[in-house]
């Protein structure tokens, strides 16, 4: 269903919009967003749920589908949680007004 | 076109336009947290709108089921476990599962699925294997390094490794070329196992100081391998996800460069900074002539009478668990009417925002987290600078001796106070293993120690002395 003129038109416009996104980061947010970033490269879950489903009941695809599955949700739901754990801790300041 | 292929395309817009503003949203404080709310939830959209449009058969239902339970678990319950000061490796690990994933999913279609895939679907394989091959065990490296498994081999720091390295790229390369016409045979496992040596190679000989640096440029890869696995089984939206995820790591990690005055070339192909060099005593103890050390005592009545303090936190705060202990004297020395604030250097601890994180968790105002640059013209008005288990960010060598190795990185200019209090287990070096011009300074005085058992004798020797009661 994608040409390879869509796939690559497709690579360069997304390459070009994360260029863009990130400008000037506070220090204070280098680390959580490495770890939402590495979080949403988690996303090659539909790359094994892709090949789980087109697997047409082929052990081997559906083992290795599954178990690409599992590292690649492991890295998506440990990333996002992680993430939220450290961003917490500063709008728990803010909201909180400690002094 | 039906019905149903639009609402699957729309979803898929709609989860990318989400991804996007969740990246951005991250960038700025205030809207961080929910900026990660919504990446996930484009996440969940993403794979809603994928299983909307393949409609999986049972028993591809139950393999999904299987590995989302078994992944999902063990990433909800790695999550909530682990201790903050083990950030940096845990993002590691995170993210070789990530390219391990890429890496999977392109072999099983290489070895299982292959006849009839066209040229660009191979080349896609090899990118992926490659790709996610090196992101994997580069990442581990790194985790094991940080962890203290892995040291810095001496090999690695000699040129041998360029040619190492080299061997298993031109190995790796030749696999790639000569994949296409074999795509299960031999070149297929030349390649996964050169590229998988070729990413411990090019890790180990970086030193634990540049580190971060690394992470986030293996985070930067691992996109890219989600990209090419993208091409693999067709899928655009992980294209662009991964396309996107891949560039703005990039910046990402051109951004903490610049903050640690390094280049990228130079922290790859450098070595660890500092480590072949003979000069500097290489973390051991010899070199050090006018050390002055004091106790617990004599440093608490300097804060007892100190109008300004300000404290420089570093890995030695995070390892030794202290940023309660170091929450509770600064409350002290708050009732007691000085002013106190941290000095926070842009990577200071292993990872740029690692201290930050840290002193948030101990209830430490965010307004009292000064960064380099704010506070540096200050110090000559600061009456008690205590620098906590930080050592080459306050180096004043890096400013004056351009012999040192870190020579034009960016320091916290503590040698400007009126005097300086370093808490520190011994008088090994830190991670440049370059000896500390602070610590030999008229206004310097070591206090050895475990940070935390040195911040909990300092508030009881404050609170013998009466401060802090009336609070």
């Amino acid at each position: 269903m994608t040409t390879l003129s869509q796939a690559l038109w497709v690579l360069l416009l997304g390459s070009l919009l994360g260029l863009e996104l990130i400008g000037k980061v506070p220090p204070t947010l280098h680390t959580p967003l490495m770890s939402g970033a590495n979080a949403i490269s988690g996303i090659t879950v539909l790359a094994s749920i892709t090949l789980i489903a087109n697997a047409q009941a082929n052990p081997a695809l559906l083992i290795l589908g599954s178990v690409s599955l599992g590292f690649a949700l492991f890295n998506v739901i440990g990333g996002f949680l992680v993430t939220d754990r450290m961003l917490a801790m500063f709008s728990r300041k803010k909201s909180g007004g400690a002094r | 076109m039906n019905v149903l292929d639009l609402f699957g395309y729309s979803i898929d817009l709609l989860a990318v336009l989400l991804l996007a503003l969740g990246l951005k949203g991250l960038s700025t404080v205030r809207s961080a947290r929910s900026a990660n709310g919504l990446a996930a939830l484009a996440m969940g959209l993403a794979v809603l709108g994928l299983l909307l449009q393949l409609q999986p058969d049972p028993i591809a239902w139950l393999w999904i089921a299987i590995g989302t339970a078994i992944g999902g678990l063990l990433g909800l319950v790695t999550a909530r476990r682990v201790p903050m000061t083990a950030m940096p490796e845990t993002v590691a690990f995170f993210n070789g599962c990530g390219g391990m994933a890429s890496l999977l999913v392109a072999m099983a279609v290489a070895l299982y699925d292959s006849d009839g895939a066209d040229l660009v679907e191979l080349i896609s394989i090899v990118i992926s294997v490659f790709v996610g091959a090196i992101t994997f065990t580069g990442s581990i490296a790194a985790m094991g390094k940080l962890q203290g498994w892995l040291g810095t081999p001496g090999w690695t720091q000699s040129s041998v490794r360029h040619g190492v390295n080299i061997t298993l790229a031109i190995a790796a390369l030749v696999g790639g070329f000569t994949m296409p016409g074999d795509p299960t045979g031999a070149p297929l496992w030349i390649l996964l196992g050169a590229s998988s040596l070729l990413g411990i190679g090019v890790t180990l000989p970086i030193g634990g100081a540049d580190m971060p640096v690394v992470i986030s440029l293996l985070n930067s890869y691992s996109g890219v391998a989600a990209a090419a696995a993208g091409f693999v089984v067709g899928s655009q939206l992980l294209i662009v996800a991964g396309a996107m995820v891949g560039a703005a790591g990039l910046i990402l990690t051109q951004v903490m460069c610049t903050g640690m005055n390094r280049s990228l070339v130079s922290v790859l192909f450098g070595g660890a900074l500092g480590g072949s060099a003979p000069v500097g005593g290489g973390g051991d103890e010899a070199g050090y002539t006018r050390i002055v050390s004091c106790s617990a005592e004599e440093c608490a009545m300097a804060l007892e009478n100190a109008e300004r303090v300000v404290f420089v936190p570093g890995y030695g705060l995070a390892v030794a668990q202290a940023q309660h202990a170091l929450r509770e004297l600064s409350k002290l020395l708050e009732a007691n009417g000085s002013e106190v604030s941290y000095a926070i250097h842009p990577v200071a601890g292993r990872m740029p925002g690692h201290m930050n994180v840290l002193l948030a968790e101990a209830d430490v105002p965010y307004e009292q987290l000064l960064e380099m640059d704010t506070i540096n013209p200050d110090f000559p008005r600061t009456d008690v600078v205590i620098v906590l288990g930080a050592n080459d960010v306050v180096n004043p060598d890096a400013k004056n001796d351009a012999q040192s190795p870190l020579y034009g990185m960016p320091v916290l200019e503590v040698d400007q106070a009126r005097q300086v209090f370093v808490v520190k287990r011994s008088l090994g070096a830190g991670y440049a293993r370059h000896k500390n011009a602070l610590f030999e300074l008229p206004q310097t005085a070591m206090v050895f120690g475990d940070a935390k058992a040195v911040l909990q004798q300092l508030c009881t020797e404050l609170r013998s002395q009466g401060v802090g009661k009336a609070a």
